[in-house]
């Protein structure tokens, strides 16, 4: 935790990471081809109720948005009569950190340089030195395709879990949550600091967002549990079902606010892999929620007014 | 020296059983959520369980207690430590009851599901879903779990005192 203050995350009542969000809501309906993989009731029945939330992986809540910072959905799904999951996904394909140590030594290389107000290029750079094994995740990640916005980006669990079937059969598996909305590339050229989410609210307002969340099946030459190896091409795959979010509010009050999306917050049928990733950020978070809920908040960079105005302009 | 009788046997059990697990879940509680290490997890699962058994244990033994003999402290013991021994005493029994309300209480207020045993036995939820409460009691439940530990500490020392240094029966009722 000191280790993310130190890289410039904020406070004052903001996640300590991603802190620069909105909610939304909506449902996911199953498709039932993941049923005979998992027992959770997610993966069995429709329209189950979901609360989200899209964030920008930023420690300041009043940075500008830019085409390049990774991007976050994370999602509560809460079927009436069974435990809810939580998971939090990002649009990199990859999460260029191994382990605890790797997470400790990363957050300390971002420390802010007082002289600069920005992480010291040296360090960043040791970083990369001293962790060769993260660097072809890394490079992974600075390729990759960056899509136009929230609506139409791809988002990833990184992280792998193990399917549970009623028959107590365990599959090691990632999932992603598609789009169905046509992707376009980004171009970031926007004097408006809060384009994304502009145009977000906008999209959401013109019809609901919908995403496939499409299951990865680990093939056997496959790292399970490690983040920062990116999985085989010709995995099997599974479309478990389909996510639609129709509703977009500020974290103001917004119904996404005062929970944790604790990636171990899992229902019977899915289960934690021995990922460690997985450990550092349930504990993480954990911390992260304490410390925000306790301090007097300001206002979200996406206030309810901004909500408004986008709605306005779209109708 | 004036000779006590030993507490009845399942007090005796009630108190050494708790002992080894309120100490346990002290050592749990301190090292997970001092650690990002790959046990978080398990210690978290591990955590709140046997928490819920030291309530649950804490109720039985309070009601063991007010219903069945308590020895008498021996009466050459001065006013003051007699009255330090009573309160100290039912502080034990306030921070064992207090301390597991007040975790699954955070937990709660947090929103949080709370699994008591495996994923699909639930803990209700005793409190509204608030995170400033859950807050306040997240910073309660170490505030209390450290009270508790000192008292602990004073407990032993206490306890030692009796056997090795005024050498009187106290220690001995418990064994
Ligand atoms: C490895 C080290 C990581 C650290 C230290 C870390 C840290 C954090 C912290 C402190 C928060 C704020 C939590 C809160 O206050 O509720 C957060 C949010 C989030 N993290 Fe991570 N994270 C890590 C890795 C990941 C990975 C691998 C993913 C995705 C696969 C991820 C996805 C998210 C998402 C989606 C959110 C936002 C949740 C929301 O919108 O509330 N994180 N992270
Ligand atoms: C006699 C019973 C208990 C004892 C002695 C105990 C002790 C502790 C201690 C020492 C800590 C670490 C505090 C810190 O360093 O800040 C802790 C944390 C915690 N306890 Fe308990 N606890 C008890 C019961 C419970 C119960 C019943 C629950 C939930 C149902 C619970 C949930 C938690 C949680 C969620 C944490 C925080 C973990 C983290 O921050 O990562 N505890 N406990």
């Amino acid at each position: 935790m000191g280790e993310l203050h130190d890289a410039g995350s904020y406070g004052h009542g903001f996640r300590r990471a991603y802190a620069k969000g909105v909610c939304v809501s909506g449902w996911f309906d199953a498709s039932g081809d993941a049923s005979h993989l998992s027992r959770a009731a997610v993966f069995h029945e429709q329209h189950v109720p979901v609360i989200g939330r899209f964030a920008l992986a930023v420690g300041q809540p009043y940075a500008p948005d830019s085409a390049v910072t990774v991007r976050s959905m994370a999602l509560r799904l809460m079927p009436p009569d069974a435990p809810e999951w939580r998971t939090g996904m990002n649009d990199p394909p990859v999460l260029p950190l191994r382990d605890a140590r790797d997470v400790s030594d990363f957050f300390a290389s971002q420390q802010i340089d007082p002289a600069t107000g920005k992480p010291d290029p040296a360090r960043m750079k040791a970083f990369g030195m001293t962790h060769p094994w993260l660097k072809s995740a890394a490079d992974e990640n600075t390729h990759r395709f960056v899509s136009s916005g929230f609506a139409d980006d791809t988002f990833h669990s990184l992280d792998s879990f193990v399917l549970v079937a009623a028959d107590g059969t365990r599959t090691a598996v990632r999932w992603a949550m598609i789009p169905m909305q046509s992707v376009e590339p980004g171009d970031g050229k926007t004097g408006d600091r809060d384009y994304l989410f502009r145009k977000l609210i906008g999209d959401i307002h013109d019809h609901p967002l919908q995403w496939h969340l499409v299951i990865t099946v680990a093939g056997a030459h496959d790292v399970i549990n490690d983040p920062s190896q990116i999985w085989a091409q010709d995995d099997q795959t599974v479309d478990a079902g389909t996510l639609t979010l129709n509703s977009i509010e500020s974290e103001e009050g917004g119904p996404c606010t005062g929970i944790t999306f604790d990636p171990l917050i899992l229902p019977p049928g899915i289960q934690p892999s021995d990922d460690p990733i997985l450990q550092v950020r349930s504990a993480v978070y954990m911390r992260s929620f304490s410390l925000r809920s306790g301090e007097k908040r300001s206002p979200s960079a996406v206030t309810p007014s901004l909500i408004q105005t986008s709605e306005g302009r779209k109708s | 020296m004036s000779c006590m009788a030993s507490f009845p046997l399942l007090s005796r059990v009630l108190h050494w059983l708790m002992a080894i697990m309120i100490l346990a879940m002290l050592f749990i509680g301190l090292f997970m959520a001092s650690s990002v290490g790959p046990n978080y997890h398990r210690l978290v699962t591990l955590h709140r369980p046997l928490g819920i058994a030291i309530l649950v244990l804490a109720i039985l033994r309070l009601g063991n207690r007010l219903r069945s003999s308590v020895q008498p402290l021996p009466d050459d013991m001065p006013r003051l430590l007699r009255w330090a021994a009573t309160a100290s005493h039912l502080l034990l029994y306030g921070l064992m009851i207090a301390l597991p309300l007040v975790g699954w209480g955070m937990l709660s207020a947090g929103g949080f599901p709370i699994p008591l045993w495996g994923q699909s036995v639930l803990l209700p939820s005793i409190l509204p879903h608030n995170p400033v409460l859950w807050s306040w009691l997240r910073s309660a439940h170490s505030v209390l779990a450290f009270a508790l530990f000192g008292l602990v500490l004073a407990h032993i020392g206490a306890a030692l005192f009796h056997g090795l240094i005024r050498r009187d029966s106290v220690l001995r009722s418990m064994i």
